[in-house]
Parts: C-alpha cells; structure tokens; sequence
C-alpha cells in the first residue's frame, strides 16, 4: 500500500479500498518503527490524525478535494508550518512555533494532504549531507536494503546496530529518507544548489528542482533569496508533475513568482522521441567523476540515441567556476539572511543583558554551529567595501557569464541537458565526514549548482543500481520554464530504465503483525487496481511491465512472514 | 575507498571534530595577491593583503575584530579563522575569468516586472501571535537590552588567534 504512487493510492482511495485514517496510521507506526533513519524532526502526529479525519469525511461524502485529498506527505523542516515546531535543524529555531503556513505547505493542506511532520536536514539547509544539523545525520534507507546488503554480504544485524550506514546527501536528505522508505508519498525539500536532486540521487528517488520563479518561496526560510526553490522529492515523475500542478503558480506573497499563466503539468506519454534533441555538456565529464558514473552517463545518452533522439556534445565553457561563484553569492546572501536572527522576535535568546549588540552576538554564536558561522563571516568579507567589486560583483558577472552560456546551448536547438547527478553513489557517513562540510559542498553540488544559478528546472530520475547495489541518478535539465517539457521526457527515460524497488523487509522483522485478513485486503487491492485504467500510466501496453513505482517485489513477499512488508504489499 | 567498520563507539551520532585547519580540500591552487585590492586595478593597501608574513598567517586581527563586529558572530577559535582563509583563496580563483563589459547579474528574473500588491491593508492585527515567539515582551513591545553600549572589544570576549 506504502509503496504505490499518487495517483493509485487515491484511487483506493476513492473506492474505499483504504480509508485516510488507515493511511495515516500506517504511515505513523512505520515513522515509528524507522525512527533510527533520524528523517523526521518533529511528527505532528495528532494533527496529521484529524486531518485525516477530515478527509476520511470528505471521501465518505464524495466531495474529495483533488489527487491529493488524504494523501501523507512531508515537509522540510526550513518551511514554516502553522503551529508546529519549525527548526531549520538549528539550536537558533529550536522551539519556533511559526504562526503562519508557507504558501507551498497551504496549498498542499487545500488539497487536503495530511501533514506528517517536519524532516531533519542539514542546519539552515547548508550542506551536502545532512549530516549537520543539532538533531543528528540522516541515514539512508538504502543503507538497510537487501540489494546493498546482499552486495556487502553482510550478516543479518538489527537495523539500528550497523554503525557503517550510508548518508543520503543533502541538504533535504530527511525528507527523501522519508519518502524512500515509504513513510510518505512526497515531501518538500528546498534546492539552492542542489539539496533536492542530490539527496534524490543517492536515496533513488525522482527530484524536482522546478523553475527559479515557478513556485512560491513565501514561508521557506531563506538561504539565497536569487536561487532557493521548493523542490519536490517523489518516488516517480508522475507523482512529481501532480504536485508540481498543485504548488505551481503566482502568490501575491513572493513578488519573485511569475504572473504568467503556468500548467496544467499533465503529462503526456512520450511515444516518439526523434524530434528530441540531448545535450551533453563535456565539461561536465570531470577527474572526479567515478567510472561507473561515467558508464552510466553514457548508457543513458545512447539509450536516447538508440531510440532516435538527437544526442550531441555542447559546451558550457564557464562550468570549471560555477562552484566558486556559487561560494561568494551563497555566502554574501547568507551573511544578510542569517542577520534576522538575533533573539529578539523569535528563536533563541541567551542570558546576556549588558547590551543589545552582546546579546546579539552572544545569542548568535550560541544559536549558530560552525558552518553557519563560516559562511556568515566569508559573506561578511565578501561584502565589505573594498572587497565587494573584487568579489560580489565579479561573481554576480560571472553568474551572468554561466546563465548566458545555458541560453546559447538551448537556443542551438538543444531541448533538454543530461549530466550526472552526483560523483558517485552513497558514501558512508565515517568517510564524508573527513571532510569539511565547505570542502564536501563544493564537490557533491558540481553538477547541480550552476542550474541554480541559470534558474533553470533540473530533475534527478533514478536510472539503476550501482555495483554496490546503491541508486544511481541523472539529471535532465529543461529551458526556463518548461518543466512540463522536462517531466514528459523525465517520465520517458524513467519508462525504459525501469529502475527497481527498494527492498526493505529485512528492515522490519520485529514490527508488529497484520492480520491475515489485512494481508488478503492489500492482495485483492492490487488486482482490482489492475483492472482500473490507472494502470494506464505505467507500461505502455504490458500489463506485466509494472510501473516504475511499482514494484516487482510483489511476488518475492514471503507469506511466511507474520508482516506484510510496508514495502512489498 | 575502504568501508570496513571502523573502531568507533557505537554511537548513533559520532562528533565529527573541526574541520581541518588549513587544507581546503579541492579550493583551486594558492594564488599570491589573493585578496589585494583588486589585481592591480586599484592600489588601495588591505591590511588583509599587506606583508607575505600576513597572507601567510591569516587576517590581521583587526580584520578579524571588524568582522566579527559587522557580522556579530565570532570566529570562536583558530580554525573558524582558518576556515575563512581557505574559502577567501578559494574565492580567489575568479580572478582568473575575464568579465570586460559583462554587467552583473542580480536576478534570473531581471527582465520581468517586479510584481507589487496595490498598497491595500489586506491582513495584519496579529500582533498578539507574533509576540509570542520572543522571550520577552512588555505589552505590545519586543524588549532588548539596552542600546548604544558598544560591543566590548575582542580581548575582553573570549579566545582570538592574534598574529
């Protein structure tokens, strides 16, 4: 059940083969039983249980609000949520109750979503990892699946005990933890410099980064005003473009959002793709890159030239400075954001009271952790007067330099760009860490900063297992503001690379038992699902070439087992 | 890379230390007249950029006090100040990228309108909601210490490197 997309999920939905309330209290005992993954900061649960309630109204009624009447989802813990914690995993928000709903959040909560709580991230969504921020790294549920496993030839260990884990990236790595362990269909993240695609990469997940201007960045804590986007993490690109139509659109509220009419982001099933046109930029194909990386770029490019698109070499010949302007306008941007925090209207306060600038600075470095700090004081270097042409200036040209160089390679009659996502698959968490967080930016975000810094629409899709038996992913990025564009040929390349499920039964040996009866409701579920034209999405014809979402573990369930995988229905 | 279970405490959440002092990592070579005024353009002297003893030890201290005033955040200790010379010779490396006649970029939406709301009052006396965030508060009034009390000097704070 936890494992099927949107739009199936709602049409039991909608047949009463599940009710809202079961959804959500299966989606919470699970939040429960993988709590080790450290996704979730806080889990509104009794909130998320009413809303249920009112959408379980609504469907008896026949007055469902829409796809996502009912459905669970999660939010990253750097949008405000009206009367829950909202921390940005730093010491500075923690016990921040904002009074107000960012407007992504609201119109998910329109449309009926059931809010399940707010997921971990790096502090103030600065880094690569997830590993900074006060409440704990995040693991990676693919750390626990039996294709890493198997890989690894480990022995079975209780999930919690393995101290080798594996990150999820970052900076949004809770909330893709969390929908890659099926306790919730989608979550928010936000992308800066690729803290939506990155995590998406490694935890096998479909990642949004939609168009600079597209969705509302009212109510997201800020980062770098010019280049922070909502980015939406799902396990398929259908998933995707239905909450994209839903977040999509001009809010009165950010006068950065575009006034042009957008979507409707249905898309169309990709039959014919010889009018395509692939660009693959050679400067992308750097030292760093790992060869099975580089392999799977190339099988992916011939895929598309096998199946008649045109695939040709471009160049983006700024790319080599692309992480060096990103440091100098993140970090001038940070420096004025994080000056709203000094403990006066909301967040911590210390105990100074000598004088507002000690208590400023007291409360600051008491609130702050070091990356944070890092990154004001360089901000503050870079902006100081003499400084600010050298430095700010420059790269505000060079930013100019690096978007005009995306607009030539799309006006040369290239539609969609295919780069890797990330170097490699999941590191362990023992081996990120000898690195600084500064240092590990600057590497993972390679592929996936410079789009911020164009605008552009960018989405990581899952295209296979690498040999540790970990996901691999690319990114396709799309002209400014043709993400329906981008999603239609995302949805086709996901079609042929089929990539598989995540198994994770060995995971919860020790949950509690379904009965009997409930496992037999979730096995006719699925066959009466055959028969509805939902199927309609997935395979072209075959009936037996499940989805990408779906997944082929279906036959693989021991029955033998008291539990039902969550995972494998 | 080796991935054997290394000797740590079975810790959910082992500290990761400071960062390293010094190396950062991939930052792009060591370029001498990082951080002088503006490669040659200008000969404005930085007390930052000044002697080859100076780029070698970092900013001087009153570089670092200043920051720390404008920022009000502190460097905490030599690695903080470490950190922002690695990241200070990282940003170096755009001096390197001709931009003759390129004007700067603000926004990717600079050729749009910016949007403004007609000067209606639309929402607002949530006074009471927006005071309970803060720790303190007398009536309808935020109340910080008092003001016009400069910050005390480094010295008097806490642990600097001073060269």
């Amino acid at each position: 059940m936890l494992g099927l997309s949107l739009r199936e999920v709602s049409a039991a939905l909608k047949q009463g083969q599940v009710s809202p309330m079961e959804l959500c209290q299966k989606c919470l005992s699970l939040i429960k039983e993988t709590k080790f993954l450290n996704a979730y900061i806080t889990v509104a649960e009794e909130k998320a249980l009413k809303q249920a309630e009112e959408s379980e109204k609504r469907y008896e009624k026949g007055q469902a609000l829409g796809v996502l009447d009912g459905i669970p989802v999660a939010v990253k813990d750097n949008f405000s949520t009206a009367g829950i914690e909202t921390t940005c995993a730093s010491s500075m928000l923690k016990g921040y109750i904002p009074p107000y709903n960012a407007t992504v959040v609201q119109k998910l909560l329109d449309q009926g979503a059931v809010l399940l709580g707010k997921t971990n991230l790096d502090e103030f969504a600065m880094g690569s990892g997830s590993t900074d921020g006060i409440f704990g790294p995040v693991r990676n549920p693919w750390s626990y699946s039996k294709q890493y496993r198997e890989k690894r030839k480990q022995s079975h260990h209780r999930a919690d005990e393995d101290s080798n884990w594996l990150i999820t990236g970052g900076s949004s790595g809770g909330s893709a933890a969390a929908v890659s362990a099926f306790t919730c269909f989608a979550a928010l993240g936000s992308d800066t410099g690729g803290s939506t695609r990155n995590p998406a990469a490694l935890c096998g997940l479909v990642g949004l980064k939609p168009t600079y201007g597209l969705v509302s960045r009212y109510g997201l804590i800020p980062l770098v005003n010019s280049m922070d986007v909502p980015g939406i993490l799902t396990r398929c690109v259908d998933d995707a473009a239905i909450v994209l139509g839903v977040l999509a659109g001009h809010d009165p509220k950010d006068s950065t959002t575009t006034q042009d009419p957008v979507g409707p982001f249905i898309l169309p099933i990709l039959r014919d793709v010889s009018k395509l046109c692939i660009g693959i930029p050679k400067e992308y194909n750097v030292p760093e890159l790992s060869s099975e990386m580089q392999a799977f770029w190339s099988k992916a490019a011939d895929l598309f030239a096998s199946k008649g698109a045109k695939v040709v070499e471009v160049s983006l010949p700024h790319t080599s400075y692309s992480i060096v302007c990103y440091h100098v306008l993140c970090t001038a941007e940070v420096a004025s954001n994080m000056a709203r925090f000094d403990g006066l209207e909301y967040g911590h306060r210390c105990n100074v009271n000598v004088s507002t600038e000690a208590m400023y600075a007291a409360t600051r470095r008491e609130g702050f952790n070091d990356v944070v700090r890092g990154r004001i004081l360089s901000g503050n270097f870079f902006l100081l007067r003499e400084n600010y042409d050298d430095y700010f200036v420059k790269a505000q040209k060079v930013r100019r330099l690096i978007a005009n160089d995306f607009v030539k390679v799309f006006n040369s009659g290239v539609d969609v760009l295919l780069t890797p996502t990330t170097l490699s698959d999941a590191v362990p968490y023992l081996e990120f860490i000898k690195e600084d967080n500064r240092t590990r930016s600057a590497q993972d975000d390679i592929f996936t900063q410079s789009v911020n810094m164009a605008g552009l629409p960018a989405v990581n899709v899952p295209m296979a297992l690498s040999s540790q038996g970990l996901p691999v992913g690319l990114q396709l990025i799309g002209r400014a503001f043709s993400d329906q564009q981008l999603l239609t040929v995302a949805k086709w390349f996901e079609e042929q690379v089929q990539f598989p499920v995540i198994q994770l039964q060995e995971l919860v040996d020790n949950c509690p038992t379904f009965s009997q009866h409930e496992k037999l409701g979730l096995v006719s579920l699925k066959r009466n699902l055959s028969k509805t034209k939902d199927w309609r999405y997935y395979g072209e014809s075959k009936r037996k070439k499940l989805g990408p979402c779906r997944t082929n573990t279906f036959s693989q369930i021991k029955i033998k087992t008291n539990f039902t995988s969550h995972f494998g229905f | 890379m080796k991935r054997g279970i290394s000797e740590v405490s079975h810790n959910l959440w082992p500290v990761a230390s400071d960062a390293p002092s010094g190396a950062p990592g991939r930052a792009g070579p060591r370029r001498d007249g990082c951080g002088s005024g503006g490669a040659g353009s200008t000969s404005r002297e930085l007390p930052f950029a000044g002697s080859d003893s100076e780029k070698a030890s970092g900013p001087s201290p009153e570089r670092i006090e200043h920051l720390e005033r404008l920022a009000l955040v502190d460097f905490r200790n030599r690695e903080g100040v470490a950190r922002l010379q690695a990241a200070i010779e990282f940003a170096g490396q755009l001096r390197a990228v001709d931009t003759d006649g390129v004007a700067p970029m603000a926004s990717v939406l600079e050729d749009r309108c910016l949007y403004l709301r007609a000067d209606d009052v639309v929402e607002g006396s949530c006074a009471e909601a927006l005071l309970q965030n803060s720790q303190q508060t007398v009536e309808e009034y935020f109340v910080p210490p008092p003001g016009n009390i400069t910050l005390p000097k480094q010295s008097e704070q806490g642990p600097v490197p001073k060269s």
